[in-house]
């Protein structure tokens, strides 16, 4: 696969503030890129740099082969931009909106099938600040998308969004990446991260610490897997202890915990468990997120 | 291929034309309150038939000081829209666009000449029909000298934008800036009575030149007799237009 975004040793300061500090990464052509950390750990620095929307103090960084900065009128038709936190003016119409941005590219797509496909066409003539916070997003989504780019950057997208218009959201997110588009995004959500990227870089102060698969991420760093049972059995944790996959089995008649490492360890447990013929009332298995991920490699929650 | 600025600038030009209209208050405030403004003070001073308003009845030209306070307001309407802009990250947004930054703030001057000149139309209109025979102005000209006023208070205005912390301030610091220039401007008093350093202050303030270019437009003394005015407009337009893209924040 080839990169469509490089960035090598990236470093800019706010003043005495170190925002981003060397930071190297590559984005492949088709894949859902997901900068994942804190807020203020530098992830819309970092993504503002690479869209030629802030100046870097240092590194260098191509975008689909382009300098950001000395090609950015060449690139801004080639990629599509969706800001953290972003505001039209407050009585524009929606269809103003598209019409305007329709005319400053050279490409445009079929802008009622788009807003079809965004679940906008009923707003057609609503002002900007009769939306909901959903539907804004789904609007900067719109006009991100209409010029048909190549990536696409979306900055914090489902930031204040319910439940409900965050699934919405990703969904549509996923057939952006479908339809053959590249997408970088940021998010301090990690279920986000989990769900829709593909790849994601996990950054803290301004640095990288890991780049990789969520799946990659999480068997590297949380290998330890738990499942958990409840039987009325009497001491099967003892038994269980003997297996080799199992690492700490616990709890008597009643509930059941047993942790363990490995691709096997929840095959061997159930196994174990037909083959012992234990009589089981409930199981399930906890697996590790990247949540976990994060608080292993920073010592604290994401959320701190 | 159509240069860089005009990208989007007629569509920007006209959507931000309608938003405009959309807000009662910025709307009817600038278009209205100078008029307003102008026939309340006509009436006051000049009741009983006005015969020359430069001279006898009132202190003051009001016609010309109603043409200020249309430029004046829509200055202050500029300061208000960019910082609102900016707070809301408006500004940022049209930026990452293919939009040129020259784009984006000039479709907003354009506007505001727009809506001077409607604003101006109203005046002119309002006072053919109240005070007869006293509007004897040549309209081509007069309309001129306030576009041209206008255009080199809103490069002051830009500065101001640039400054202004938060949209929150941007009428009191806009409001505390351009209207004593107004008292610098010598449509009260003349310039030339000034103490020094604020004589010196005057001159560098465009409301000053425009007052006398209007005057002169007024008395029928022609441009040429104006030129000076006309050229200070022009210098100090360049001049803050030059320390606006030096010292503008987008966000």
């Amino acid at each position: 696969m080839k990169p469509v975004i490089s960035v090598s040793n990236l470093g800019k300061r706010y003043g005495r503030v170190v925002a981003v500090d060397d930071v190297s990464l590559e984005v492949f052509e088709g894949e859902i890129f997901g900068l994942i950390g804190p807020n203020g750990a530098g992830k819309t620095t970092t993504m503002e740099c690479v869209e030629g929307n802030r100046v870097p103090e240092k590194g260098t960084i191509s975008v689909l082969g382009l300098d950001p900065r000395r090609d950015a009128n060449a690139l801004r038709q080639r990629i599509g931009v969706q800001q953290q936190e972003a505001h039209l003016q407050k009585r524009i119409k929606v269809w103003e909106a598209v019409d305007l941005w329709r005319s400053l590219y050279t490409r445009v797509v079929d802008t009622d099938a788009l807003l079809a496909r965004l679940g906008l066409e009923a707003k057609r003539n609503a002002w900007f600040m009769t939306l909901s916070g959903g539907q804004k997003q789904r609007l900067f989504i719109a006009l991100a998308l209409i010029h048909e780019p190549e990536v696409v950057f979306l900055d914090e997208l489902t930031t204040g969004l319910d439940p409900q218009a965050r699934r919405t959201i990703w969904d549509l997110v996923t057939g952006i990446r479908d339809r053959g588009t590249t997408v970088f995004l940021t998010t301090h959500l990690m279920e986000e991260a989990e769900r829709l990227c593909d790849r994601v870089a996990i950054i803290e102060h301004g640095r990288l610490i890991e780049v990789g698969t969520p799946d990659e991420l999480v068997r590297k760093h949380c290998p330890e897997q738990t499942v958990v049972f409840t039987s009325d059995d009497a001491d099967v944790a003892a038994r269980m202890q003997t297996l080799g996959v199992v690492e700490r089995a616990e709890g008597s008649a009643g509930t059941y915990t047993i942790r363990g490492a490995g691709d096997d360890f929840v095959t061997e447990v159930i196994n174990f468990i037909a083959r012992e013929g234990i009589r089981v009332r409930g199981f399930r298995t906890e697996m590790p997120t990247l949540e976990d991920v994060f608080l292993k490699l920073t010592g604290h929650g994401i959320r701190d | 291929m159509q240069p860089r600025f005009l990208r989007g600038f007629w569509k920007l030009t006209w959507v931000e034309t309608k938003i405009f209209t959309r807000e009662p208050m910025g709307f009817v405030g600038t278009l209205v309150m100078p008029v307003v403004l102008f026939i309340v003070l006509g009436r006051a001073f000049g009741s009983a038939k006005p015969v020359n308003m430069t001279q006898v009845e009132i202190p003051f030209n009001a016609a010309i000081l109603a043409a200020v306070l249309i430029a004046i307001s829509a200055v202050q309407s500029l300061v208000a829209i960019i910082s609102i802009y900016r707070e809301g990250g408006i500004l940022k947004r049209l930026r990452a666009t293919p939009l040129s930054p020259v784009t984006i703030l000039g479709a907003h001057v354009v506007v505001k000449l727009i809506f001077t000149v409607m604003s101006l139309a109203l005046l002119l209109l309002a006072g053919r029909r109240l005070f007869p025979g006293v509007m004897q102005v040549n309209v081509f000209s007069f309309t001129v000298a306030v576009l041209l006023s206008t255009l080199s208070i809103l490069s002051l205005g830009f500065v101001i934008a640039s400054v202004v912390p938060t949209a929150r301030f941007a009428g009191l610091v806009s409001g505390a800036t351009l209207y004593p220039m107004l008292a610098l401007s010598g449509l009260f008093f003349p310039v030339d009575r000034l103490p020094r350093a604020l004589k010196a202050l005057a001159y560098l303030l465009p409301t000053t030149h425009a007052v006398a270019l209007l005057d002169g437009v007024w008395d029928g003394s022609g441009w040429g007799a104006h030129w000076v005015d006309v050229a200070a407009l022009l210098v100090l337009f360049a001049a803050y237009t030059a320390l606006s893209t030096k010292v503008f924040r987008w966000e």
